[in-house]
C-alpha cells in the first residue's frame, strides 16, 4: 500500500525554486565574511562573551595555611557526605593533639563534582576548583593525593549561594 | 616524433600532479569554505592556514585498516575504486589549458592530447565513471551500497542525456568538436564566450554537471541520511579515499569543461594580446592562470551550492531530469538551431559579436518565461498529492 503523504499546497507565487536557491546562495555567501564564532581553544580559553563561571565545580584543591600545611583537620565530614564515596581519609594526631590527615586521597574518576565536600568543610580546606584540563597518561594519576591537592593553584569555586542565587 | 613523445610525457606528468595536488587542495578549500559559511574557521592547524591538512588526511587514510566484507566480490571490490578514479582523470586529457608554449624544438600545445574528436571523447569517458560507482555498490554485497550504486546509475544516465543535449547547442554554434577549436572560436570578444549566445545551454549543462559529479543537491548515491554512506559504505582506508579523489577530480574536470565550453577556455577577457602568435612563455603562463582562475571559480560554485542546498528526493531528481531538463534541452536545441540557421543561412551573417548578441537576446526571451513561469512550483515540486484511500 502506498504511503499517503499530506501535502500543503502553497500559492504558486511562493514556490519558485530558482529564486529560493539564489536567495540561499546569497545568504551562505554573506556568511563567508561574517565574524567567526570559533574559539581557538588551546590559545584562547575564553572570549568576551564566554568565560568559565566562577561557580564551576572542577577538580579539587586543598588550601594550605601560612606554613604550607594543609588546612584539613581530618574531621571526616567530607568522606561522610561524599555521595560518590571518592574521598579516602586516614586521620592522624600530633603531640599537641592536633588532628591532621595522614592520607587524604580523592579519586577524581569516582567524583561526581557535587561540591558537597567544599560546602561541608568547617575549615574551608577542601574546595572544588574552577578548572577543566585534567588529561593524564595513566588512570592512577586521577587519584589525587594530599600533596597534589595542595599543589593545585587554580581558583576555587564559589559554589551556589542560596542568598545570592544569581551570583551577583 | 621523439619531441612529441617527450612533450606528451612531460605534459602527462605535470597535469597528473597538478590535478592530484589540486584535488588535495580542493578538499582543504571545501572544508574551509564550508566552515566560513557556517561562521566557523575550518581546518587551520596543520601547516600555514591548514594547507597541509590534506597531507595529514592522506597519511591517515593510508595507515587505516583495509577491510573486506566477508561476502564481497573481492576482485570487483578492489577494482571499483580504480574504475571510478581513472575516467575522472582521463577526461582532463583533451582539455586545453593554455596558449601553446614555444620551446627551442617547437611549439607545445598545452593540452595532453589534442584529439580531433575532443568533445565526443569526453562524453564517452565521463559516462564510464558510473561503472566504478555501480560496481562498488554491487560488489560490496550490502543493501545500502547497492541502493547507492543503483541510484548512481539511474541518475548519471538520466542527466547524461540532458548534458549531451545542452552541449549539442555548443557544437552547432562552433561547428566543431575539437576543444582547442572551440576555445579559439570564443576568443574574439567576451561576448563570443558561449555563455552569452548559449546562456540556457550553460544553465542546463551546469545542472547536469552537478548531477554527473554526484554533488549536492544531486548526491543521492551517497545520501548519508538514508543510505549510511551509499556506494562506498563498505570501503575503508585508501580505497575509500580513491572515491573521494575521483569525486573531486570529476569536479575539476567538470569545472574545466564549463570554462572551456562556455567561458572561453584559457582566453583572457578584454584583450586580444593572448590570442595570437607569436607565442611566448609569458602568454602561456598568463593564459594558464586565466584558465586556472575560471576553473577555480566553478569549483567554488560547486562548494558554494553544496553548502547551500538540501538534497533532492529521488523522485524529484528523476522528475527534474526527465520532465524538465530533457524537454527543455530539446526545445532549446530546436530554437537555437532555427536561430542559427536563420541568422547564418538566411541573413548571411558571419559569426561575430552581433551574431552572438542576437542569440543572447533569443536566450533571454526564452529565459524570462522559463524562470518566471515554469519555475513556479513545476521545476521541483513537493511530493505528489495523494488522497488516502
Amino acid at each position: 500500500m502506498a504511503i499517503t503523504v499530506k501535502v500543503l499546497r502553497r500559492p504558486v507565487s511562493e514556490t519558485s525554486y530558482l529564486r529560493a536557491t539564489l536567495k540561499g546562495m546569497a545568504l551562505t555567501f554573506s556568511h563567508i565574511f561574517r565574524k567567526k564564532v570559533t574559539m581557538q581553544y588551546p590559545e584562547e580559553k575564553g572570549t568576551d562573551d564566554w568565560a568559565l563561571s566562577s561557580r564551576w565545580r572542577g577538580t579539587h584543591r586543598m588550601l594550605t595555611d601560612e606554613q604550607g600545611r594543609a588546612k584539613c583537620v581530618a574531621c571526616g565530614l567530607c568522606p561522610q557526605i561524599c555521595p560518590a564515596n571518592c574521598i579516602k581519609l586516614v586521620p592522624g594526631e600530633d603531640e599537641q593533639g592536633n588532628r591532621y590527615p595522614l592520607i587524604y586521597e580523592i579519586d577524581e574518576f569516582r567524583c561526581v563534582f557535587c561540591g558537597y565536600c567544599q560546602e561541608v568543610c568547617p575549615e574551608e580546606a577542601i574546595h572544588v576548583g574552577v578548572h577543566y584540563e585534567n588529561a593524564e597518561y595513566e588512570r592512577d594519576r586521577f587519584v589525587y593525593d594530599l600533596e597534589r591537592l595542595c599543589a593545585q593553584t587554580h581558583p576555587v569555586s564559589t559554589l551556589w549561594d542560596p542568598s545570592d542565587p544569581k551570583g551577583e | 616524433m621523439t619531441f612529441f613523445l617527450i612533450a606528451s610525457i612531460v605534459k602527462l606528468f605535470v597535469v597528473f600532479n597538478v590535478i592530484m595536488v589540486g584535488v588535495a587542495l580542493i578538499t582543504w578549500f571545501e572544508r574551509r569554505v564550508c566552515a566560513w559559511m557556517q561562521d566557523r574557521l575550518g581546518p587551520n592547524r596543520v601547516g600555514p592556514f591548514g594547507l597541509l591538512q590534506p597531507a595529514a588526511d592522506g597519511l591517515k587514510n593510508m595507515l587505516k585498516e583495509e577491510t573486506y566484507p566477508a561476502t564481497a566480490d573481492r576482485w570487483l571490490f578492489i577494482l571499483a575504486p580504480v574504475i571510478s578514479f581513472v575516467p575522472a582523470l582521463l577526461t582532463f586529457a583533451v582539455i586545453p589549458f593554455g596558449a601553446p608554449l614555444p620551446t627551442k624544438w617547437g611549439e607545445v600545445p598545452l593540452v595532453v592530447a589534442d584529439l580531433p574528436v575532443g568533445f565526443l571523447y569526453i562524453l564517452a569517458i565521463s559516462s564510464l565513471g558510473v561503472y566504478g560507482i555501480v560496481l562498488a555498490g554491487w560488489s560490496s554485497n550490502n543493501k545500502y551500497a547497492l541502493l547507492g550504486g543503483l541510484r548512481a546509475s539511474a541518475q548519471m544516465i538520466s542527466y547524461e542525456i540532458a548534458m549531451g543535449m545542452s552541449t549539442v547547442a555548443v557544437l552547432l554554434l562552433m561547428g566543431n568538436v575539437t576543444l582547442s577549436d572551440i576555445v579559439a572560436k570564443q576568443q574574439g570578444s567576451i561576448f563570443l564566450w558561449n555563455v552569452f549566445p548559449l546562456a540556457l545551454a550553460y544553465f542546463i549543462f551546469t545542472v547536469a554537471a552537478f548531477a554527473e559529479t554526484n554533488r549536492v543537491p544531486f548526491d543521492l548515491p551517497e545520501a548519508e541520511g538514508e543510505l549510511v554512506a551509499g556506494y562506498h559504505t563498505e570501503y575503508s582506508s585508501m580505497k575509500f579515499s580513491m572515491f573521494i579523489i575521483a569525486e573531486y577530480s570529476n569536479m575539476v574536470t567538470a569545472s574545466a569543461l564549463m570554462a572551456t565550453l562556455f567561458f572561453g577556455g584559457w582566453d583572457i577577457p578584454f584583450t586580444a594580446w593572448d590570442n595570437a602568435a607569436p607565442w611566448s612563455v609569458l602568454k602561456t603562463v598568463a593564459t594558464a592562470l586565466a584558465f586556472l582562475a575560471k576553473t577555480g571559480f566553478f569549483i567554488f560554485v560547486y562548494i558554494w551550492v553544496r553548502w547551500t542546498l538540501p538534497r533532492f528526493r529521488y523522485d524529484q531528481l528523476m522528475a527534474l531530469g526527465w520532465k524538465v531538463l530533457l524537454p527543455l534541452a530539446l526545445v532549446y536545441l530546436t530554437v537555437i538551431a532555427t536561430a542559427i540557421w536563420y541568422l547564418h543561412d538566411q541573413l548571411g551573417w558571419i559569426y561575430d559579436t552581433r551574431f552572438a548578441l542576437t542569440l543572447f537576446a533569443v536566450n533571454m526571451a526564452l529565459a524570462i518565461p522559463l524562470f518566471l513561469v515554469l519555475d513556479r512550483g513545476r521545476l521541483v515540486s513537493g511530493s505528489v498529492e495523494r488522497r488516502s484511500a
